[in-house]
């Protein structure tokens, strides 16, 4: 199901105000940038700014002719590729790729002109696929709104911090100190703080009465505990945990992970032995923690909200971005344990089965032998890979952390990997679970 | 009107509300941080860089004031709302059609949203400084339980209106606890706890209930979760958050490079 003609003339509106506020944005850069001309470049980039607004003012008043067809819109073939090409492996491959490239090449990337030469190009995306109607159905959710908006602050608060660790870390690299230093002179709090703070106040609250006349809460029919509605989700903060049950099952991604990640949160700044990059914006200072948080904040929590919300459709099925949420799709899944996997498929025998009228004992003792495999992997994981680690790439962490300080780290690390990991074999063998003891109700 | 404003300034009745002048020169500036009680929070005087809107981005500052708004808010909208089975829906429809002022549950649901962002965005921001590091350790720990008592708050919050939306969600979420190891009844391990025999973890004893206070999202659950939306929830919230201030002060202010 493709965009229909009534649709595209109720998002005509407000598409055209959308691509005007750009082409605004675009023409106070230009006019700014025009002013002080004399820096390098200037010149240029003001020009293609001008060009850019320009270009955006045609595009709202396409849109605001309200013609179907003339409305921009990404072409039909892009999106069915877009479509076909997005499943869950691709787009978590791919988001991680992308933080990636952002971070190594940071240096580049934060330059203000490439920063805004990339919110233009996520802005025109943005637009042109809200003129396709599945896209702008999910998108345009009441509930769902204020994640567009997490995403685009995410990116602009990350972009202004990575910023300044760049130029703190060319400093440092220099022996200055970094840039907080310079402005470490005291300065009375009535006026200067307390006139940002009411200027923040009534930005926020017309902000907020702006969001609350515009956007409707959303209010659906009477609750009726026997009509499921298909998919049933989560509040949006929490789908990156709901995302977390297609890997393991509920005891461990709904109590044990985020249990976990409230302690590791908390434990923190007790791990974190590194005194350096306290109180200033740095990452060469700090590169591990700087990975480690970033990996899971990120990669880890961000992204998989984002996909939870906009991609899983009915039956917490994978839905590209332009896709109809059919309730009809159907996904093949055939995912095997471990233990089938190594006593069926590798050594061509049955699953080791206690002999009927076995003392309990006995009985838990088959359930061991054929667990054995997974048992044995987890039990390395968890208990051996450690102090591997400790003695060779976590050498100098152990000597600086002591015994338990490095213990508690190590393993929240591997429980944090857990989540990857098993994504990975999911991937690529089909893997189901790696223990599977229904008798004890205890899979992983 | 200079003069107006004067006698107003000299009177008995502003003098005995404020207890100094006005803060024009530096001396009142300084009188005035450490006489009024609401900014008494802050210290006299700050580091420039401290208040930097690229150091800190306000976060903080606009997440205590979303709090606030909340609370404003909040109050309000249970002058209209009764947490029945009966009515809660009904009083969330005449919210929306019939009250005047009709965007209060509008801007009660946004704030929560948006509390719950830029909740987030603060820590990113306390992470991305340093600031968690010695001395300032314990206030990040405080921290993470204020970010685990927004969720919370959004989360019970989400029932009320008793739409679709409202009890599928909250049964999504609260069937984790099901799960919980030991103390679900679909749990690993639960058949630990058996004594003489009889079960102790069924699905009218786990956590899962204890959560609902009922085998499913029922009237009973509406009930806990209201008050633990509007009492339990908040009034932790606001102790800890005054200790979270306090700890920002004593731990010496906002972080900065030594
Ligand atoms: C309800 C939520 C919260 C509120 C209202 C709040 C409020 C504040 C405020 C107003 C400040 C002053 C500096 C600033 O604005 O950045 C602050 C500082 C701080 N907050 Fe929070 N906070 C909350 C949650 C958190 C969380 C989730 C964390 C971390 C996990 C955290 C850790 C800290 C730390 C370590 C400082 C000191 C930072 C420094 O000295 O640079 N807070 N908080």
């Amino acid at each position: 199901m493709h965009s229909n003609g009534l649709f595209l003339q109720d998002v005509s509106g407000f598409l055209g105000v959308y691509y005007t506020s750009i082409a605004l944005m675009n023409g106070v850069a230009a006019v700014l940038l025009w002013r002080n001309s004399q820096q390098k470049g200037g010149f240029l980039w003001s020009v293609i700014w001008a060009i850019t607004a320009c270009v955006m003012l045609v595009l709202a008043s396409f849109a605001l002719s309200g013609v179907a067809e003339m409305v921009p819109a990404l072409p039909a073939v892009v999106r069915d590729i877009v479509n076909k090409l997005s499943g869950p492996v691709i787009y978590t491959v791919g988001t991680m790729v992308m933080l990636t490239v952002l971070f190594v090449f940071r240096e580049f990337f934060v330059k203000p002109m490439v920063a805004w030469t990339g919110l233009n190009i996520s802005l025109i995306v943005m637009g042109l696929s809200m003129a396709d109607e599945n896209f702008a159905s999910i998108v345009m959710k009441a509930d769902n709104v204020p994640i567009v908006g997490l995403v685009f602050m995410l990116a602009f608060f990350t972009w202004l911090a990575t910023s300044q660790a760049v130029v703190n870390d060319r400093r440092i690299a220099q022996g200055l100190p970094p840039t907080e230093k310079l402005h470490d002179e005291k300065v009375l709090v009535w006026p200067d703080l307390v006139y940002t703070e009411l200027i923040c106040m009534i930005a926020v609250s017309a902000f907020l009465l702006l969001w609350a006349i515009y956007l409707r809460a959303p209010l659906e029919e009477p609750a009726s505990s026997v009509k499921t509605p298909n998919p049933s989700k989560a509040p949006w903060y929490f789908l990156g945990l709901q995302e977390m049950l297609v890997y393991f099952d509920p005891w461990y991604a709904g109590v044990v992970l985020p249990s976990l990640v409230i302690f590791g949160l908390m434990a923190i700044p007790y791990l974190d032995f590194n005194k350096k990059g306290n109180g200033y914006y740095s990452i060469s200072e700090r590169k591990f923690s700087y990975i480690v948080f970033q990996f899971g904040f990120l990669e880890l929590w961000i992204t998989l909200i984002i996909l939870g919300t906009f991609l899983r459709g009915p039956n917490w099925n994978f839905f590209g971005p332009f896709e109809y949420w059919s309730p009809y799709k159907v996904a093949v899944l055939n995912n095997v344990d471990l233990p089938q996997m190594f006593w069926v498929g590798l050594l061509d025998q049955p699953l080791p089965k206690s002999p009927a009228g076995s003392s309990g004992l006995m009985q838990a003792g088959y359930i061991l032998l054929r667990e054995s495999p997974g048992l044995i992997l987890l039990g390395s994981y968890l208990v051996l890979l450690p102090p591997l680690l400790a003695v060779t790439v976590f050498r100098s962490f152990y000597s600086k952390m002591g015994l338990i300080r490095y213990l508690v780290m190590s393993n929240l690390m591997l429980l944090m990997l857990s989540l990857p990991l098993k994504m990975i074999l999911r991937w690529t063998v089909n893997l189901k679970y790696l223990v599977s003891i229904p008798e004890f109700g205890l899979n992983f | 009107m200079a003069s107006i404003g004067e006698t107003i300034r000299t009177s008995q009745i502003w003098k005995s509300i404020f207890r100094h002048p006005m803060p024009l020169d530096r001396r009142n500036r300084i009188v005035v941080m450490l006489t009024n009680f609401f900014l008494h929070l802050h210290p006299v005087s700050i580091k420039k860089q401290g208040i930097a809107l690229s150091f800190t981005w306000c976060m903080g500052g606009v997440t205590f004031f979303l709090f606030l708004v909340e609370t404003v808010t909040g109050v309000l909208l249970m002058f209209y709302y009764r947490p029945t089975l009966e009515w809660a829906y009904n009083d969330i429809l005449a919210l929306r059609d019939v009250t005047s002022l009709g965007i209060l549950r509008e801007l009660h649901r946004w704030a929560a949203h948006a509390m719950v962002i830029t909740t987030w965005l603060h820590m990113y921001r306390v992470f991305l400084t340093g600031s968690y590091k010695p001395p300032r350790e314990f206030n990040w720990v405080i921290g993470v339980i204020l970010l685990l008592l927004t969720l919370l708050l959004s989360f019970t919050g989400y029932l009320l209106p008793w739409d679709q939306l409202a009890i599928w969600a909250i049964t999504v979420g609260s069937n984790m606890a099901r799960a919980t190891p030991i103390l679900g009844y679909e749990g690993p391990g639960q058949q630990l706890l058996t004594i003489g025999g009889i079960d102790m973890i069924t699905d009218a004893s786990d956590a899962r209930f204890g959560l609902l206070g009922a085998r499913f999202v029922g009237e009973e659950t509406l009930n806990r979760f209201y008050v633990l939306h509007c009492i339990a929830i908040p009034l932790a919230a606001a102790l800890l958050l005054a200790i979270h201030f306090w700890r920002v002060r004593k731990d010496g202010g906002i972080s900065g490079p030594l």
